[in-house]
């Protein structure tokens, strides 16, 4: 009988040795005798539990944390023998907890499978959101995405079936349904642990979105540090078209959607979706003003929907399950499940997917289990590079998005990037203006030069020590590229470097000698 | 009379462009209710409302960018602070421009900008013209708290390679403005932003300057800046300007718009009239920049007379040189009959002075003796829209470009030869139309990074005809005729002769492919795309009348246009491209041997009476010479004496040694002109001419606008052009009187039923204006035969194929044709007087590289180009733009000779000559040609008669 094996393929995964992990097994395997099937899975998102080996048992699949390519002759003997009682073993992985406490509907197939096999995909639950929606009229399919209450993924939470229905109901001979896949955020990876594991999700997604708007042409705007994530969706894609699940006449029906996936070219300002817009036209990516907004005027001029990658792949559970199945989870106006992305200085970081309503220090603290360091946790920044900077008194606060933003903090696309004592959040705040500088895309004079000029003042922040004028012009221009800013780039970086100040402010304490200077 | 002179200001701007929509909204900006069409944006709103928003990287010839962040307004029931540039209006939005915290944030805003700029505003040259500076001031900046220590871009080198303007970056405030100029505007899309973030600038390319960018120097950058960034080298040299004056372009038929911007009678910058119908606000490198001409120092300010060509010339009063040159022309008369003096008069002078040279050879000389540069040009466009349509005009305005789906651009370069109408051409083209070229080069709009036609008919030099009858052929074939129109609007007898005809299977485009060289599919896929295409447009240029056959080119299209129902509306219609800024206007004034004002016949006595009456002389009924028979009278002794203004025929002309034969035969040769040209060699009494700055008038453009030329210095030469021929008229006797150009118009209006309604008042009033002008349509008339032809019903007339009696031999294998380019005008006597030599410093032959290889002809090599008539030298330039058996050149430069090698072939009804068609051979060569070595002789003993000229 032969053994069924699954290694993560995963960037993460890899990263931690995966493939070492991979290449001994099929080495030893050999060796052994072992009649076996490696799949190279996608990754659960259980970062600590990587180099995570699975095997399907009688039972169900067992898991083996951690795995080094030293194990494996012994993993094999566990194999053959059918028994696994191994120090790395974690038992069945359906009951491992970080797992199983997890509400898991975006990420349900993420990890179970070759991410580019469409039976599997379709064994597991996929493409019944598109049939059901093949039967549904274009506004009936909106209706259920509306009733959904889902919103943006990509970090604005606008209301995606209110999106969905300005793109129907503006007329045109061509639409398109642009994939927003530039997760540039430091501290996120949720795009990419579906991209990389769940492929068919997003294209059924986009598939689903175009007949509910009634557009024929979809692209996935990629970044570029991807590789495995474009090696995924190309595979993927190829697969849907050769089922006709893309192309001419999906499923026999009389709608038609054509995809494609584009490369950025490393630069973090194309995530902003009218940025990306020019990029995907070939243009230089810099932010457009709105209105128009890209719904009305989009890709080429036309009407376009663009959504990040976990709003296009919650539509398949919405259209599967039904729109009141998906609001079931969640509260207030925060619907659904949110997958978080924890990372920086924590225990066991990676993807945490919960319905609305839980508090940052439970996932923090429980999933995550406190610091790598083992020190006092001190701040959290939520939401990206553009968020804010939370102190530990502040973490609990429920993860929603308008809960968040009463706490003066930003949900974003769900990061979580955790920090202990030993941070300088006036470094912090330097970073962010910093990154901002970086990565501005020079259009609006607020980011363009307002960045700069805030990486100099608090250069001489760190540097020296701050003066009361200091913080007083570090505030002003605060306050000018947040109200003066085209895009949120530049209306953003504000919020971790004003958390910073005001959250932290013994980072920022104005030194004797310096205030005397001031006065 | 002169309201357009001003104190100099820059001109008002409402930071967006106008929407034309029917739908008004109406909305509440600072407690004013503005009511606009919808669509405008809320800084536009407040701006006609005379409510002032800051703003530096809107200016309303650009579609809104949001990028300064100068402009935010609160708007009632909304979220932060939009821009107001890029948000649109709605009905009953409450604005607020100004208010506390509006001020904070506009503030902060240019405390950023001006950290890094340069703080010399003292000694920057728009110090006081500068919007940067200015919006400082507005909001209130008095800090720089980041100081000026930091990271910044003050000491950027500057890019002064442009004769014309210098870039200086360091003053940049990367508003995008030149981008989207010469993006939006001109069509080039030379510019750029690079690198991103704080290292975002303005460049024309990786390691490129202006100069060797792809750059056309049309200014619109420059004019968009709102900094010293961009600036014009004249102003950086001599300050901004005190007053200007609105005039119009005296170089191509586009007749723009222009703002003689001047200190005392110095001009400083020419800017391009944003009320400038024909421009509205577009210029390119010649009417913006190549004015230097007019005070260049070969200018000539003083009347001369002599008794012979190689005399040295004698410096003499006006009233001497003019009384010198009557008595001499009237001793001519006497010696050799009433009809042996003419003149020609000029399309580059005004209406009015052409007006009065048509008037003088008719009743002071006595006959009809009268011909124009139009001859050489567009004389087939008069005599073939006549025939079909009943007018000898284009029949629409620029602007109905914009409406165009199909265009058809035939023996016509826009991008080069007409380029302010060539960037029209390409924004449409942008938004979606078709576009087809007919034209045996590859020309830019063929295919460039930014534009490509949808096909090109390379057709051979001399079939246009031909090709054209196989687009007709196609349409009726495949059943594509607009049936309705021609049988409401076309006369039916002439159609049906017509369609017999054009049915004829040697018509057929795969019957014609063998002398059209082009391929039997293009043409009908041409032909469907016309036909079917939605509004089609025809712009036409020399390229199809300097032929043998141009008149019957012209007749063709018209045929074409009225089978399809493209005439009548906007977006359609036939539009010859003049070539000079007056030649529709000096046809108008009758400056034609057989017609009189308003293309009306000499022969017809009604006609003759008219004129008689007003101008109390009997007038002559025979047609007089055309500009060949002048020089074919005057080789065989019954000519011998003209008068001819503002003209080199001497360089313009076919077959340049039978020109100079016949000016050397000349009794009496009176040449007026700015500069000692070709012709004033040969001449006897030289009257010093005044530029278009010089003097008051108007000029018609190719889409029949009358503008007005307005004085903006002192002549040069005491006189202006109306005012020297007003001497010469009074000294042979006429009894004349005008005071100003002003009367000379009135005398016009009353006599040209099209002009009937024109006066100086009007065109002051609306800008300008489009003939016709009269009761029915008092403010002119953009689009020609909307409801019936001027001739009533539309003239189909039979266009049978005859090939040009100049064919390709053993011997002269090659077919030479001839165009222009950018930064040269006609003969060049302009622009070889500016920088604009810095592109194009001689004219070069484009060949083949296959006809090259087989000459072994290599680039830059003295390559000898003979015809049956002569020979000339110039150097070669390997071309794809050719195709095999085809050469190019091009006539800016004297030297060059091109017309020497030109036949005296001409147009069978208009003797147009076809430059357009010369058999050629070219061989490798080591010096210029024998004419050329006479020719610079001749060149420099002229200018030393000038030099030890006697002062009388």
């Amino acid at each position: 009988m032969s053994v069924r094996v699954y290694i993560s393929g995963d960037t993460t995964a890899v990263a931690v040795g995966a493939e070492r992990v991979a290449q001994r097994f099929e080495v030893e395997a050999t060796r052994a005798a072992l009649s076996y099937e490696l799949v190279r899975s996608g990754s659960r998102g259980a970062f600590g539990l990587e180099p995570l080996l699975e095997v399907d048992s009688a039972r169900g699949r067992v898991g083996f944390a951690a795995v080094t390519p030293d194990d494996i002759p012994e993993l094999i003997r566990c194999m053959k023998e059918s028994v696994f009682e191994h120090p790395k073993c974690l038992g069945l992985v359906a009951e491992i907890p970080w797992l199983s406490d997890q509400t898991r509907v975006t990420f349900k197939r993420c990890g179970e499978g070759a991410p580019a096999d469409l039976e599997n995909y379709q064994r597991l639950g996929g493409y019944v959101g598109l049939n059901n929606a093949l039967a549904l009229s274009r506004q009936a399919i909106v209706d259920e995405v509306k009733a959904s209450g889902l919103r943006g993924r990509g970090g604005a939470a606008f209301p995606t079936g209110i999106k969905w229905q300005t793109v129907l109901d503006t007329a045109s001979d061509q639409k398109y349904i642009v994939c927003n896949a530039d997760e540039g955020d430091s501290g996120t990876f949720a795009d990419r642990l579906l991209m990389e594991g769940d492929p068919f999700q997003l294209i059924e997604g986009m598939t689903i979105t175009g007949v509910a708007v009634g557009a024929t042409q979809g692209y996935i705007y990629l970044r570029s540090e991807y590789p495995r994530a474009q090696q995924m969706l190309e595979r993927a894609i190829d697969a849907a078209y050769d089922a006709g699940l893309l192309g001419q006449n999906i499923l026999e029906s009389r709608s038609s959607f054509d995809l494609e996936v584009r490369m950025g070219a490393g630069s973090y300002i194309c995530g902003e979706e009218t940025a990306l817009l020019n990029s995907l036209e070939g243009k230089r990516g810099v932010v457009r003003a709105k209105p128009p907004l890209p719904a009305i005027e989009g890709l080429f001029g036309q009407p376009t929907v663009v959504n990040n990658v976990l709003t296009l792949a919650s539509v398949t559970a919405i259209l599967a399950d039904g729109g009141a199945d998906y609001a079931h989870y969640g509260v207030n106006r925060s619907k659904g499940t949110i997958p978080l992305q924890l990372a920086g200085n924590v225990k066991n970081g990676g993807l945490i997917e919960v319905p609305f309503g839980a508090s940052l220090r439970t996932v923090i603290d429980e999933w995550g289990g406190g610091t790598r360091s083992g020190r006092p946790v001190r701040a959290a920044q939520i939401g990206g590079p553009l968020g804010a900077y939370l102190s530990n008194t502040q973490l609990d606060v429920t993860i929603d998005y308008e809960a968040m933003a009463a706490a003066g903090g930003m949900l974003g696309h769900g990061g979580i990037v955790v920090f202990d004592d030993t941070v300088d959040m006036a470094k912090q705040a330097h970073f962010a203006m910093d990154f901002c500088a970086k990565e501005s895309c020079g259009k609006c004079t607020p980011c363009r030069i307002g960045a700069v000029r805030g990486r100099e003042v608090l250069e001489r922040v760190c540097e020296s020590g701050a003066t009361e004028d200091d913080l007083i012009l570090l505030m002003d221009l605060c306050d000018t590229m947040e109200q003066a800013s085209l895009c949120a780039m530049g209306g953003l970086t504000p919020l971790p470097v004003k958390s910073a100040v005001n959250n932290f402010p013994e980072d920022f304490d104005v030194a004797p000698e310096n205030s005397e200077v001031a006065v | 009379m002169n309201s357009m002179v001003e104190f100099y200001q820059p001109q008002p701007d409402f930071g967006t462009p106008a929407i034309q929509a029917t739908d008004a909204v109406s909305l509440t900006i600072d407690g004013r209710v503005v009511s606009v069409p919808q669509g405008t944006s809320v800084m536009r709103a407040a701006f006609e409302a005379g409510i002032k928003v800051p703003k530096l990287c809107a200016t309303d010839s650009l579609e809104p960018f949001g990028s300064c962040r100068v402009c935010l307004v609160h708007i009632e029931g909304r979220r932060g602070y939009p821009s107001s540039c890029t948000t649109p209006v709605e009905a009953g939005m409450t604005v607020t421009t100004q208010s506390d915290q509006l001020a904070k944030i506009r503030r902060g805003v240019m405390e950023l900008y001006i950290s890094d700029h340069p703080l010399d505003c003292l000694t920057c040259p728009t110090n006081g013209d500068c919007e940067l500076q200015s919006t400082a001031g507005e909001v209130g900046l008095r800090d720089v708290r980041y100081g000026f220590a930091g990271e910044n871009h003050t000491q950027l080198e500057k890019d002064e390679s442009s004769p014309y303007f210098t870039f200086d970056s360091s003053k940049c405030i990367v508003c995008s403005r030149c981008v989207r100029a010469c993006e939006e505007t001109q069509g080039t899309f030379a510019l750029t932003i690079s690198g991103r973030g704080f290292d975002s600038r303005v460049s024309v390319g990786p390691e490129a300057n202006f100069v060797e960018s792809d750059c056309v120097s049309c200014g619109a950058c420059v004019a968009a800046c709102p900094t010293a960034t961009l600036t014009e080298n004249s102003i950086i040299e001599k300050g901004i300007p005190e007053h200007s004056v609105t005039t119009t372009c005296a170089y191509c038929g586009v007749g723009c718009g222009f703002k003689a911007e001047m200190r005392g009678q110095e001009v400083i910058r020419m800017t391009p009239w944003k009320d400038g119908k024909a421009n509205e606000g577009h210029a390119c490198v010649k009417g913006r920049f190549a004015f230097g001409y007019s005070t260049h120092k070969d200018r000539m300010t003083e009347p001369m007379i002599r008794d012979s060509i190689d005399q040295p010339w004698k410096k003499v009063s006006w009233d001497e040189a003019l009384t010198y040159a009557a008595t001499r022309l009237r001793e001519i008369q006497e010696k050799y009959g009433q009809k042996s003096i003419g003149a020609i008069s000029s399309s580059r002078c005004t209406n009015e002075e052409v007006w009065l040279v048509q008037k003088m050879v008719r009743t002071g000389f006595g006959n009809n003796n009268i011909d124009t540069c139009a001859r050489v040009c567009h004389s087939p466009t008069g005599y073939g829209l006549k025939q079909t349509l009943g007018e000898s005009a284009g029949t629409q305005d620029f602007a109905s470009v914009a409406d165009a789906d199909v265009i058809v651009v035939m023996g016509a370069n826009p991008t080069e030869a007409h380029p302010v109408f060539g960037s029209r051409l390409k924004r449409r083209l942008r938004e979606g139309a078709h576009l087809i070229v007919i034209d045996p080069r590859r020309i830019e709009l063929v295919g460039a990074p930014h534009v490509k036609s949808d096909l090109h008919l390379p057709v051979q030099p001399g079939a246009n005809v031909a090709l054209l009858n196989a687009i007709a052929h196609t349409v009726v074939d495949e059943g594509l005729m607009d049936a309705d129109f021609v049988k409401a609007r076309c006369e039916e007898t002439a159609f049906k002769r017509w369609l017999s005809f054009i049915q004829q299977p040697e018509n057929a485009p795969e019957a014609s492919e063998a002398y059209t060289g082009v391929h039997a599919d293009d043409v009908r896929k041409a032909a469907r795309l016309y036909a079917t295409g939605g509004n089609a447009a025809i712009y036409y240029g020399l390229g199809v009348t300097e032929h043998s056959q141009g008149s019957t080119t012209v007749m063709a299209i018209a045929n074409l246009a009225m089978l399809t129902g493209n005439i009548g509306r906007r977006g359609v219609g036939v539009n010859p491209l003049r070539g000079q800024n007056n030649v529709q206007g000096s046809c108008d004034m009758g400056s034609f041997p057989h017609e009189l004002p308003g293309y009306r016949p000499v022969s017809d006595d009604t006609v003759r009476e008219t004129f008689e009456g007003a101008w109390g002389v009997k007038l002559d009924a025979e047609p007089g010479h055309r500009i060949p028979n002048m020089f074919d009278e005057a080789l065989s002794g019954g000519f011998k004496g003209l008068y001819c203004q503002g003209e080199d025929i001497a360089q313009s002309d076919p077959n340049t040694r039978h020109v100079e034969a016949a000016l050397e035969s000349m009794e009496c040769l009176i040449v007026q002109d700015i500069f000692l040209n070709e012709t004033a060699k040969f001449a006897h009494v030289f009257l010093p001419g005044s530029s278009f700055l010089e003097k008051d008038g108007t000029f018609t453009n190719a889409e029949r606008r009358i503008s007005r030329v307005r004085k903006a210095m002192e002549p040069l030469g005491g006189k202006a052009d109306w005012e020297a021929t007003l001497g010469l008229a009074q000294a042979l006797g006429c009894d004349w009187d005008y005071e100003n150009p002003e009367q000379i118009m009135a005398e016009i209006a009353s006599l040209t039923p099209t002009f009937a309604g024109v006066t100086y008042e009007k065109i002051e009033r609306l800008g300008s204006v489009q003939w016709p002008c009269t009761d029915v349509a008092s403010e002119g008339t953009p689009t020609m035969h909307e409801d019936s032809f001027t001739r009533g019903l539309g003239q189909f007339v039979v266009t049978e194929y005859v090939p040009t009696a100049e064919r390709c031999t053993r011997r002269f294998p090659l077919i030479l044709t001839t165009g222009r380019i950018l930064s040269q005008y006609n003969v060049g006597a302009q622009t070889r007087r500016t920088e604009n030599s810095t592109w194009h410093a001689e004219d070069v032959l484009e060949i083949h590289p296959a006809d090259a290889e087989s000459r072994g002809i290599s680039e830059g090599d003295w390559v000898g180009i003979a015809s049956r008539i002569g020979d000339t030298v110039l150097r070669a330039r390997l071309s794809n733009r050719v195709r095999p058996g085809v050469v190019y050149t091009t006539f800016h430069h004297p030297v060059s000779g091109a017309n020497v090698i030109t036949t005296d072939n001409s147009d069978w009804a208009t003797n147009c000559p076809e430059y357009k068609v010369t058999a050629v051979e070219a061989m490798r060569v080591s010096q210029p040609s024998e004419w050329q070595a006479r020719q610079q002789t001749f060149d420099k003993k002229q200018k030393q008669l000038v030099e030890e000229a006697i002062v009388g």
